[in-house]
């Protein structure tokens, strides 16, 4: 099949998909199945890997080769995938319970190495799967099945612990917010390194309406702000607010006006220092509109192409391995 | 040729001898794997036929001088065949108080017993526990003891070196080699040539070593201190190349000769572990041979990108030790689930927890069998030395390809640092291993069968037509869709036993060394050596006795059944409680007599002896 004549249709199984109705993950898998034609990669070449959980069950309806692996692994069986065949355009698919606590220690290193894999973190902010625990995004004193008085623990803010980690795409979007979160996934796939993407996801059965002001039509222009390279931070229905620096690294709300003008607000930099993404990622409601686009977009050496480069290096200075040499080498003796 | 040569000879009266074992014993700092080593390195340049047994403490540094910071390396050479590093030394050199009062026990009555009686003041005595001085209690009187002022002689040596005497005193090592080389008759040239590519780029202090060396030598001649010096003449090896090899050095080869022949990448990951790091460490040199190594985050991550190696088309390894055996079972049962191929390399050691690192046991046959959640049949096999274990390497892989699943190689920290002269291997005489990926897309299902094997397609990323989905939830036989039906849930668990029960078609019938009916001694693991000599001892006293030595431990052997019934009692020798017992009773209804010994040290020739002795009483020739 070539590239040119891919359709989302080509992308969907024969498999039924079970999410509950409503959820959240119907938008994110049409949105994918919408993007992944328009990316001049054949369809043999994706491959999509999860762990476990709602979100894992992804790779079932994507008509690519998938792996669905066990809870939290998925980026060491990926960057397996992509170290065996960097070719191969490598996905995750994964929540806030898989990626950031039972494979908290893998979704570090995989950003710290910048494995050319892309991370969609459908984050609900509750166990879905089994049935309506807090997870580590929750908010402090969340009332679920096993934290019947509240959850007594602080959240991961997943886009820090991205910059934290030192990925080299950081993004977040809303489930169905298609436009969007199309464009974002499309910039995702266009990045040479990890990439990081998280989706805010409406769990209607166990966590709904946690993201209500950002899913919202008639809400999200107040609630999220676009982060767009070059631009302005400025947001609302009227476009009339805007991101200003107090005091370095230190945002404030502003209303646009004849004194306050888009010269005087802070220009959104993809390139920028990460403690300007940092910033950002700080950025949380009631005080602020929540920053949606992508946070951060830098270049960085891409470990799977390293590692193959260092074999190619090795086997252009020592020669294609000699297995016979190998074996007889060191100091051997004869036995006649 | 000279590097090989005999030295010349010695003014002493020459006596020769068959077999002679040494054990070099100091602080961990003292460079004691280093000595033994070089002494091993020369015997092997001989001819001698030779095996090791390196023991040393899992601290890097305990403190110095005392029992715990003892470091040990045996080495047996030998005019004849030999199984093991030999049960006590013939000769014990004792660097420190400490170190000799860890040996002592071992060495044999009238045995030498060297000491550097610099390392014997009062302070060192009461790091070692001593509250007498042994060289002066007459506590050693049964043994022919020499004491030499080896760190102040080694400082004599050195004395125009102008090295600082910190430097100067790390060379005793080899004023102590250079002895042992004088007592038995070696020449030093493949030790000077050692430390002059070592210490390339430092040459004062190759200047140094060579110096101490030849000083231990040179004071053996002058001061005349052995009344009889010895030699050992090369053993009648199979005709062949040979080269002395560890174990982890020999696994690590076997699998770049797996992947060679196999025409695929080889993928490694790992996490580091003792004892079996050195396998990481020996198959990243190899990179030129399309050998990836990934040093992952922890244990999990290692198995789990093994096994999304294989996906993709590479071979996947993992190589671990008990601990870390422990953390990639669910990844382990993913790939029995999935069926694709992963080796799994674990360098047994003892336990439980953190256990003894690094020291030897076999106690994870059971976890390797049956240590997974629900119905997880995977393919184990062993290894029985140092040098089997390129080819238990070889076999781990050659199983893994063709039968779509996963296979547990056991080693252990015994065989893995151990090292025995190896016949090298032709290369065309390896079985062939064959890799035939998925290309075809007409009815193409991810779940069809071999019908011999039951091992499905492998259908790697990046083939045209081939997308399909694998994954931990139960599948539909054939289509490989997610499947909650429960006659297929219980279809598929037949099936993936099936599967590995039909591994023992594709195994070599197995060999029984030795007698036909009697005793027979079944092992596992690398109570090889030990069990083949205690065997060919009790023969030759007239006990009628077999030795059978299992490869594979799952599936066992299809003709093991028939074996064991044809023999009036079984001993079954084993570095943990009793595990292959337990299985034999198990599958074959059979009782067994159990040997066990799980004191972090192999065993001894002699202890397996003196049970196949007593079993044997009343089935005598």
């Amino acid at each position: 099949m070539t590239t040119a004549s891919l359709t989302k249709k080509d992308f969907i199984t024969d498999q039924e998909v079970r999410w509950c109705p409503g959820c959240g993950d119907y938008a994110i898998l049409s949105s994918v199945q919408s993007v992944f034609p328009d990316l001049g990669i054949p369809r043999e070449n994706f491959v999509v890997v999860s762990g476990i959980g709602c979100a894992a069950r992804f790779p079932y309806y994507m008509n690519t080769f998938g792996f669905h692996t066990i809870h939290g692994r998925a980026p060491a069986v990926a960057t397996g995938i992509k170290v065996a065949n960097p070719e191969l355009s490598v996905w995750i698919a994964t929540g806030d319970g898989d990626a950031l606590s039972i494979g908290g220690n893998h979704i570090i290193h995989l950003m710290r190495r910048n494995v050319d894999i892309k991370v969609m973190l459908f984050n609900n902010r509750i166990y879905g799967l089994t049935k309506g625990q807090y997870s580590p995004t929750s908010e402090m004193g969340k009332r679920t099945k096993s934290t019947p008085f509240g959850s007594v623990d602080r959240p991961f803010n997943p886009m820090a612990v991205a910059i934290g980690s030192g990925a080299t795409f950081v993004a977040r979007s809303v489930d169905v917010y298609a436009s969007h979160l199309k464009e974002v996934l499309g910039a995702a796939a266009r990045h040479k390194g990890t990439a990081f993407v998280e989706i805010f996801q409406n769990c209607n059965i166990f966590n709904d309406g946690a993201w209500e002001p950002y899913r919202e039509k008639e809400l999200r222009d107040d609630n999220l702000i676009h982060l767009r390279h070059g631009e302005p931070l400025i947001f609302g229905k009227n476009a009339d607010k805007g991101i200003r620096m107090s005091a370095p690294f230190t945002p404030e709300v502003v209303a646009l006006s004849s004194t306050v003008t888009a010269k005087d607000l802070v220009v959104h930099d993809e390139r920028g220092p990460a403690a300007y993404a940092f910033m950002l990622a700080q950025m949380e409601a009631p005080s602020f509109p929540v920053p949606v686009g992508v946070y951060r977009n830098v270049e960085a050496p891409v470990f799977d192409a390293a590692m193959h480069a260092q074999v190619d290096e090795v086997t252009a200075k020592k020669g294609l391995g000699d297995l016979e040499a190998l074996l007889y080498s060191g100091d051997t003796w004869e036995v006649r | 040729m000279d590097t090989l040569g005999i030295a010349t000879k010695t003014k002493e009266p020459i006596e020769t001898l068959s077999r002679v074992v040494i054990r070099f014993a100091g602080d961990s700092g003292d460079g004691m794997q280093l000595t033994g080593t070089q002494f091993t390195a020369t015997a092997a340049a001989i001819g001698n036929d030779l095996a090791t047994f390196p023991d040393y403490p899992a601290e890097i540094r305990a403190p110095a001088g005392t029992l715990a910071g003892v470091s040990g390396f045996q080495v047996n050479f030998s005019s004849e065949d030999i199984f093991t590093p030999g049960d006590g030394p013939d000769v014990l050199v004792a660097m420190n108080a400490a170190a000799l009062r860890a040996n002592i026990r071992d060495l044999r009555p009238g045995g030498i017993l060297v000491v550097n009686t610099d390392a014997f003041r009062e302070a060192d005595l009461t790091k070692a526990g001593y509250t007498h001085n042994p060289l002066e209690d007459g506590s050693l009187s049964g043994f022919r003891l020499y004491q030499v002022e080896i760190t102040r002689l080694t400082r004599a040596a050195l004395k125009e070196t102008g090295l600082p005497q910190r430097i100067q005193d790390r060379c005793k090592n080899f004023f102590a080699l250079g002895m042992m080389y004088y007592l038995y008759h070696r020449s030093m040239a493949v030790s000077t040539q050692w430390i002059n590519h070592k210490f390339a780029k430092k040459p004062e202090l190759a200047q140094a070593n060579i110096l101490a060396m030849k000083g231990g030598y040179a004071y053996c001649e002058a001061a005349e201190i052995f009344q009889v010096t010895y030699e050992v003449p090369p053993a009648h090896l199979a005709p062949g190349t040979y080269r002395n090899i560890s174990g982890n050095q020999a696994l690590a080869l076997g699998l770049v000769a797996a992947a060679h022949k196999a025409g695929r990448p080889l993928f490694l990951g790992s996490y580091p572990i003792t004892p079996a790091s050195d396998i990481l460490h020996e198959l990243s040199q190899y990179k030129n041979f399309g050998v990836y190594t990934f040093q992952a985050e922890d244990e999990i991550a290692a198995v789990g990108s093994a096994l999304g190696a294989s996906f993709a088309g590479s071979i996947g390894l993992t190589t671990t030790s008990g601990p870390g055996m422990a953390l990639k079972m669910e990844f382990i049962g993913l790939a029995i689930m999935v069926e694709l191929p992963l080796i799994i390399v674990n360098i047994q050691r003892g336990g439980p927890s953190t256990g003894l690192p690094t020291k030897t046991e076999q106690a994870d046959l059971l976890q390797s069998i049956y240590g997974r959640p629900s119905e997880a049949p995977c393919i184990v096999i062993a290894a029985r030395s140092a040098s089997d274990c390129f080819l238990a390497a070889y076999e781990a892989a050659r199983l893994s390809i063709k039968h779509m699943t996963p296979v547990i190689l056991l080693s252990d920290g015994y065989i893995a640092n151990g090292a025995e002269p190896w016949k090298l291997p032709r290369i065309e005489d390896l079985p062939p291993i064959d890799v035939n990926f998925q290309t075809k897309t007409e009815g193409f299902l991810p779940y069809s069968r071999d019908p011999v094997t039951l091992a499905r397609p492998w259908a790697i990323p990046g083939t045209p037509g081939l997308e399909h989905r694998v994954g931990g939830i139960e599948k539909s036989d054939g289509s490989g869709n997610i499947s909650y039906d429960p006659e297929n849930h219980e279809h598929m668990v037949h099936l993936r036993a099936e599967k590995v029960a039909r591994v023992a078609l594709d195994i070599p019938k197995s060999v029984v060394d030795g007698d036909p009916d009697g005793v027979l001694v079944l092992g596992w693991g690398s109570t090889y050596g030990a069990i083949t000599s205690s065997v060919r001892h009790a023969r030759a006293d007239g006990v009628r006795v077999g030795h059978l030595h299992l490869r594979y431990l799952n599936p066992l052997p299809a003709d093991l059944g028939e074996i064991l019934a044809r023999y009036d009692k079984v001993l079954v020798p084993e570095m943990n409680m009793g595990q292959l017992a337990m299985i034999l009773r198990a599958k074959f209804l059979r009782d067994v007599t159990q040997l066990n010994k799980i004191q972090g040290q192999p065993f001894k020739e002699s202890e397996i002896l003196g049970a196949i002795q007593a079993l044997g009483a009343g089935v005598r020739t």
